[in-house]
């Protein structure tokens, strides 16, 4: 018998401008992780779409079990029992969990929807593999970690036994990341296959048994993890050594440019506030880091900062001057760029082409219109320059289609541009998100040169590494509290760990202080 | 330059024209039906031969030729008729550009001919003044729902077609009010000519063959606010803005795009399109008003759909659509009556526009058949 489910021999497949897949084998066995690395832009998601059947390759066959099968749509997938979490979800947002988990795999009764069934089914997965979902909840109130997790739903829902995992953790925490790590384990056991995405080298290290590396659509090789370093894995994929450390002078903070007063935004999930009386300041000069666990008020701070939602009290002054009551542009002359936390939703107008969605922020500035007409040579020369600087791949340049680019190279766009604004006040949600290590170093090194050049920048992120490599000062939110407030250099990742959990806070935030001498 | 645009662009061609091949088949099939029971009444003996013959010369011929059929007064006719046409059209693809749709372009249509009447027939002004009155009066009916859009999130769908309804009594109402309207005809029962009651509201036309009553400069004229619509959709930040908005509302909104502003403005000039659609039309003097038998919203503004939707909402492109349209329709009307009646027309039209609602199905299909085609090619 043959010891391979699925066998992907020589796959080819091309985009206008681009070969995004070139000549690749990729060989899953029963019941093991693999993973696939590459760079951004390197045609991991494509290739995994090839086998999920939303592609069809130039060239290249597919077997399953040894048998040479055509996927010509989802649903052939889903026949084989190969599954899918893309790298950006597809979720219906107006409907519940539950329905959004049976869509296309409906039991019915006389046409009747069967939902009791249908809620005991996953209600009972949810609880064998520790994927907590609310199934009434709609999508577009819950967080991104519980969406990940109605993904993952969907596919033990239709018995899916070869699972494809697109970026699965770019957008989880460290706690959801060791569950779904552990799930994913526990998959194996059972003997179904794993195709697994990532960016983080650690991941791969701690989970997978085999890795394939893919570079610039071409097939670079499949390593065993056990015969491999995470220094190997990395020069194999980018041709290079990649720092993982970010190096940066002391900081130099200097005037307060942004101060937040008594901040408090109430909820859409629940009656209660979203954020409760925050307050804290940001300098020129610094990097603080709002850290937490996803769905702590974070959100919803950064959206009240920016003016995407309303707050119900508090004040906002940016270099001196109170903007609470500005409206979204108005924040942003006055000094305000932001990386968005979802890049689909907000940070790109993805049926506009790259060119266009470079100016999103900007197209209304003299340098880029005249009597309001868009100066197109403008917009692409800027453009070119970003291109450039940010390393942003695509099929055709400036004018690819956004929707079309890879995952990463969205994100690298949104940051180039907002990084690129130059103002006083710099919110980076996330701004790594889904970037390879080589991008990732490239974006930090950024911001630290932004933060020397005197800005201020307010990052927040689920990422523990970049929240004490990368900040001067890490503030703690807890259920939209601020509950304690560190310097990297003296803290670890189990203290900050504590009081993202809630099982601490500092004096200052109202804390005991018989909790904190331990602290010390 | 931009390849993928062009491409694009091709795909949307190439499937605009499929649907309307398709629709001519199909409208020839029911041609073909119909003169088929049509000659076998007679009772006499009969070929399949004369059935086609039949089909083709005293209804399929006037289709394809249009106004030429009947040179040049049918031209003329369907020069006239082009003019409004593309003017909702343009209506109806500027608010779908913009994220909106615009059923309520036949109410703007309505009341922006009210606009014309009252400036031509009562203040008798000069017809370029009229005309901007038509538009004034349709973008105030397409302002209305686009206010209640924007600031009690009430879709411009259901507000819209109320407001249709309310602005065909209205101008009923205003132009009869009990046959003592200063714009009522007694003895006609419509409103009064413009031509009769003010020479210079009436649009100039060249004179030419083509070019006379009732094919006025009006068609030059919505060809060039089309043109104008185009340039301000790609090439101005107000129209990066609008699209913006239509495309991804969270995104515009992240960019600080104001979109309730934005709304009202689209909706507002979505009605005035509308409006100089009807001045185009009453004003050249193709016909007039009748207040006591208008019961239905004129057809005009949801032909405007039609012709967006056949075009995809790019203003060259709707020029086109709505020349084919007022093509097919004035050819319809010239089919052997005794056989054919001349809704085949319609019904043709009809054929077409639901198979360009499965455009964009269609786009994508073709881009894949293509993709499978350039396989085939590579092996
Ligand atoms: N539908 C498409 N149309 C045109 N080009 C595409 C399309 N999908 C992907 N591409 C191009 O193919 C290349 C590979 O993209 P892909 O999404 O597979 O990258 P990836 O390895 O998943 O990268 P990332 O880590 O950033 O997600 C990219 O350059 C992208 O621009
Ligand atoms: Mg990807």
């Amino acid at each position: 018998m043959n010891d391979y489910v699925i066998e992907m021999l020589n796959i080819t497949k091309t985009f206008p401008g681009i070969k995004a897949n070139d000549n690749i084998t990729l060989q899953l066995r029963r019941g093991e992780i693999h993973a696939l690395l590459g760079e951004n832009g390197a045609g991991k998601s494509t290739l995994m779409s090839v086998l999920f059947g939303l592609y069809q390759p130039d060239e290249g066959v597919i077997k399953k079990d040894g048998k040479e099968v055509k996927i010509n749509n989802p649903n052939d997938a889903n026949a084989l029992h190969i599954g899918m979490v893309h790298q950006h979800f597809k979720l219906v947002e107006v409907f519940s969990v539950l329905d959004n988990i049976i869509l296309g795999a409906e039991d019915t009764q006389a046409g009747f929807l069967k939902k009791k069934d249908a809620r005991k089914k996953v209600m009972e997965l949810s609880e064998k593999y520790g994927l907590k979902v609310d199934p009434d909840a709609l999508i577009e109130d819950i967080s991104v970690g519980m969406q990940q997790r109605v993904e993952i739903l969907k596919m033990l829902y239709r018995d899916n036994d070869i699972l494809i995992l697109d970026e699965p953790t770019a957008v989880l925490t460290p706690q959801e990341i060791d569950e779904l790590m552990e799930i994913m384990r526990e998959f194996a056991r059972e003997g179904k296959s794993i195709l697994f995405i990532t960016h983080k080298l650690n991941e791969i290290m701690a989970v997978a048994d085999r890795c394939t590396v893919l570079r610039k659509g071409k097939y670079m090789g499949t390593v065993d993890i056990k015969d491999t370093t995470k220094e190997d894995l990395s020069r194999m994929m980018v041709g290079r050594d990649v720092s993982f450390t970010v190096e940066k002078k002391e900081k130099l903070a200097k005037e307060v440019v942004l101060e937040v007063r008594h901040v408090t935004v109430p909820s859409k999930l629940h009656k209660n506030n979203a954020v409760k009386d925050v307050s804290f300041e940001v300098r020129a000069g610094e990097i603080v880091c709002l850290a937490g666990i996803e769905g702590n008020g974070q959100t919803e701070f950064v959206q009240a900062l920016t003016g995407l939602e309303k707050m119900s009290a508090g004040r906002i002054q940016l270099c001196g001057k109170d903007i609470s009551k500005f409206s979204i542009r108005d924040r942003a002359l006055a000094g305000i760029s932001h990386i968005p936390e979802d890049r689909h939703k907000h940070g790109l107008v993805l049926d506009y082409t790259l060119e266009d969605n470079m100016v999103l922020q900007r197209y209304f500035e003299p340098a880029f219109q005249h009597a309001g007409f868009i100066n197109k040579k403008a917009v692409r020369a800027y453009t070119d320059r970003l291109i450039e600087e940010y390393d942003i791949r695509s099929g055709q340049g400036p004018v690819t289609i956004a929707r079309s680019m890879s995952g990463g190279n969205q994100q690298k766009a949104i940051v180039g541009r907002e990084i690129d604004r130059g103002t006083p006040l710099l919110i980076a949600v996330q701004p790594t998100r889904g970037l390879d290590v080589g991008a990732i170093e490239y974006i930090h090194k950024q911001l630290v040169r932004v933060r020397d050049a005197g800005c201020a920048v307010l990052l927040v992120s689920l990422e523990l590494d970049e929240v004490m490599n990368v900040s001067d000062r890490i503030l703690i939110m807890y259920e939209g509290e601020l509950v304690g407030e560190f310097d990297p250099k003296y803290a670890t990742v189990q203290e900050l760990g504590l009081y993202m959990a809630g099982a601490r806070r500092q004096p200052q935030f109202g804390g005991k202080e018989d909790e904190v001498t331990d602290d010390e | 330059m931009n390849n993928s645009k062009t491409a694009a662009a091709l795909k949307t061609m190439l499937a605009a024209l499929i649907c309307i091949l398709a629709g001519l088949v199909i409208g020839f099939i029911v041609l073909l039906v119909l003169a088929y029971t049509g000659i076998a009444a007679k009772g006499e003996p009969f070929t399949m031969l004369d059935v086609i013959k039949t089909a083709y010369n005293d209804g399929f011929k006037q289709l394809l030729m249009g106004g030429f059929y009947l040179k040049p007064r049918a031209v003329r006719n369907e020069i006239a008729l082009a003019a409004p046409l593309i003017m909702t059209g343009l209506s109806v693809g500027f608010a779908f550009k913009t994220g909106l749709f615009n059923i309520g372009a036949a109410g703007q249509y309505t009341v922006g001919a009210l606009g014309a009447l009252i400036f031509a027939l009562i203040f008798k002004l000069p017809w370029y003044v009229c005309l901007l009155g038509a538009a004034l009066f349709g973008a105030v009916w397409g302002a209305i729902p686009g206010f209640f859009k924007a600031y009690l999130n009430i879709n411009e769908v259901i507000t819209a077609i109320m407001f249709n309804w309310i602005g065909l009594y209205a101008v009923n109402t205003l132009t009869y009010m009990g046959g003592n309207s200063p714009m009522y005809n007694l003895k006609t029962t419509k409103t009064w000519p413009i031509a009769a009651k003010s020479e210079w509201s009436v649009i100039p036309d060249l004179g030419t063959t083509y070019f006379k009553k009732p094919a006025t400069i009006a068609i030059f004229l919505a060809v060039a606010i089309a043109l104008v619509l185009y340039v301000v959709l790609n090439k101005t930040t107000f129209g990066y803005e609008l699209k913006a908005c239509g495309l991804s509302k969270t995104s515009a909104k992240y960019a600080g795009i104001n979109e309730k502003r934005n709304i009202i403005l689209s909706m507002t000039i979505s009605g005035a399109l509308a409006g100089f659609g009807a001045g185009l039309y009453y004003l050249s003097g193709v016909a007039e008003w009748q207040p006591l038998v208008s019961t239905v919203l004129p057809s005009m503004g949801f032909d405007g759909i039609s012709v967006a939707l056949l075009a995809s909402s790019n203003p060259i492109g709707i020029i086109l659509s709505a020349l084919f349209i007022s093509h097919i329709s004035t050819g319809g009307g010239m089919m052997n009556a005794n056989l054919f009646p001349p809704e085949i027309a319609d019904v043709i039209s009809g054929v077409i526009i639901y198979l360009c609602a499965f455009l964009m199905l269609f786009r994508n299909a073709l881009g894949r058949i293509f993709t499978r085609k350039n396989k085939g090619g590579t092996k």
